[in-house]
């Protein structure tokens, strides 16, 4: 009786979609969030998921494709904010917190202003799993396995310019690119799962299983393969919590997430705390 | 000497805006030489390192290598951040570019272990770097530059923030390395403990004040030029030692001073 319970919501296609969705944007998440703790970019992914709330506001305003209008936003916020942070001028964490927050709040004065789709915008701030469609899933599938493809073949450049980045430029590595590359990466994630989890929601799933993995091990290598399993663990055990529990999908996923991390915390003693301690920004 | 100078730099100014780094400075290593560049900070080090690698651009001047030359460039152990998670092995093979999946070949890891073993670190591939003792540590980046192997190896203050034992483990790896064929260019502030251990020394203060032995350039005059303070030297066992400027000399060692003077005036 109880398993026919806990299944119950597997009627519904609309949680089936919901539930493929989020696990998928847990998994990337996951992926993307092990450089973002690493490299110290928490407050970058943070930024970036308000800035594009800007181009997506502009396109629901001005009726052009979400994704058209938001990812190009998206993409040229990100390519900037990690240009001021690579280039250290007016101070990083300031600069960017004009760009986004100028970005973010340019979006809510559209919305004032014309008064359109203000639906799909509380979509995009706080997200709304159980109303994705195919497209999005389809979306966040190809974006998952552009971002897995790129890992892969890029793994030890990837790797070099994150732990070393001045030794990486004199062995060979274009390090430049590398960051435009994992910044336009970023971008792209958070413009395919603000649908799913919401923009204020996002950082949260890009730093906290990552950090989880951290504890866990000392290794680059299995951290990465930690992070996406913990992600999208954290995807599956929320939307099903949030059902049962009549709460919010993308709140109660994020919950599951830091009490993941808590867990973790807790049983996994002093030297895993040190660990998790040290990293930039968290 | 240039003419089959592995390294080469020739009239190089470097500049950051309006502030240069190096001036006007020449400067041919050989394939086989084992080669120390010291001077005060803020003297160019680094920066001259940072060009011969590429990372940085001429002002003025050239800086030349062949294509085919590899450099293995070794950090300071101090801008390493200890914290991240990697291990010993996974250090190694970050620097290798044949294949570019996650997992390296059979082959490569069986360099690595020769790589690693040969410097004394055999067994440690699936330890973290901070779980290593300081010359431990010192060695993996030595290892990793040495993985990729370089024709040229380029370390930037290899002793820098070590104790005395791990300076000594550095310092006699660096010359086994000499011994078997590596070319070596280090920079340093350690004038007693590796710069005199060096064949040859290249003082500089935003230009070269001295090229040649350590006899011939860890003199008092050469070293005031460098570092702009007055310097007392000693001999001891054939070695040049300096002193502190502020050292409060004895007589007995005014004296040896002295004779040492004279014993270089009289064997130039």
């Amino acid at each position: 009786m109880l398993a026919l319970d806990l299944l119950a919501p597997y009627d519904f296609a609309f949680f089936q979609r919901g539930m493929i969705a989020a696990t998928l944007a847990g998994a990337l998440c996951g992926i993307l969030g092990v450089f973002v703790v690493l490299r110290g970019m928490s407050y970058i992914g943070h930024g970036l998921s308000h800035a594009v709330f800007g181009g997506a506001a502009a396109s629901a305003v001005m009726s052009i494709n979400f994704f058209v209008g938001a990812g190009v936003w998206g993409i040229v916020s990100g390519v900037l904010i990690g240009r001021i942070a690579r280039r250290k001028v007016l101070g990083a964490d300031a600069a960017i917190g004009i760009v986004t927050t100028a970005s973010f709040a340019g979006g809510i004065a559209l919305l004032n202003r014309y008064g359109q789709a203000r639906k799909s915008i509380e979509a995009v701030l706080f997200g709304s799993v159980l109303g994705v469609s195919g497209v999005d899933i389809a979306a966040i599938t190809a974006v998952t396995l552009l971002v897995l493809g790129v890992v892969l073949v890029a793994y030890r450049s990837l790797l070099y310019a994150t732990f070393d980045p001045q030794v990486a430029v004199v062995s060979g590595e274009r390090v430049a690119f590398i960051e435009v590359m994992l910044m336009v990466m970023l971008s792209v994630t958070i413009l395919v799962t603000m649908r799913v989890i919401g923009t204020l929601l996002i950082s949260a799933l890009l730093v906290i299983p990552a950090a989880t993995a951290r504890m866990i091990t000392n290794s680059f290598g299995r951290m990465l393969l930690l992070s996406p399993v913990l992600g999208a663990m954290s995807c599956l055990a929320g939307m099903n919590l949030s059902y049962h529990l009549d709460t919010s999908a993308g709140a109660t996923i994020i919950l599951v997430s830091a009490a993941a991390f808590t867990a973790t915390y807790l049983l996994a003693g002093r030297r895993a705390r040190v660990r998790v301690a040290s990293l930039h920004h968290i | 000497m240039s003419s089959n100078a592995i390294l080469r730099c020739d009239a190089l100014t470097i500049a950051y805006g309006s502030n240069i780094a190096l001036e006007n400075v020449t400067i041919h290593v050989r394939r086989g030489e084992f080669v120390g560049i010291v001077g005060p900070s803020g003297s160019g080090k680094t920066s001259l390192l940072r060009a011969l690698t590429g990372a940085v651009r001429a002002a003025r001047g050239s800086v030349e290598r062949s294509r085919e030359v590899r450099i293995g460039y070794v950090p300071q152990v101090e801008s390493v951040d200890w914290n991240f998670p990697i291990t010993v092995g996974e250090v190694l093979a970050m620097t290798r570019t044949r294949r570019r999946w996650p997992t390296i070949t059979d082959e490569e890891r069986n360099e690595a272990a020769e790589v690693l073993a040969s410097l004394g670190l055999g067994g440690l591939e699936n330890r973290h770097i901070r779980e290593l003792s300081g010359g431990q540590q010192q060695r993996v980046f030595v290892a990793r530059a040495m993985f990729a192997k370089p024709d040229v190896l380029l370390l930037d203050e290899p002793t820098s923030g070590v104790d005395v034992r791990t300076r000594h483990e550095i310092l006699h790896l660096l010359h086994d390395l000499h011994a078997r064929g590596s070319t070596i260019l280090l920079t340093t502030h350690d004038l007693n403990g590796l710069a005199s251990h060096l064949p040859r020394l290249i003082c500089i203060n935003r230009e070269v004040v001295a090229d040649g032995s350590p006899r011939e350039t860890l003199i008092p005059e050469v070293l005031e030029r460098t570092y702009g303070a007055p310097l007392h030297v000693l001999e001891h066992g054939g070695m040049p030692i300096v002193l502190d400027h502020d050292y409060e000399l004895s007589e007995s060692l005014r004296d040896a001073e002295r004779a040492l003077r004279r014993s270089r005036q009289a064997n130039p």
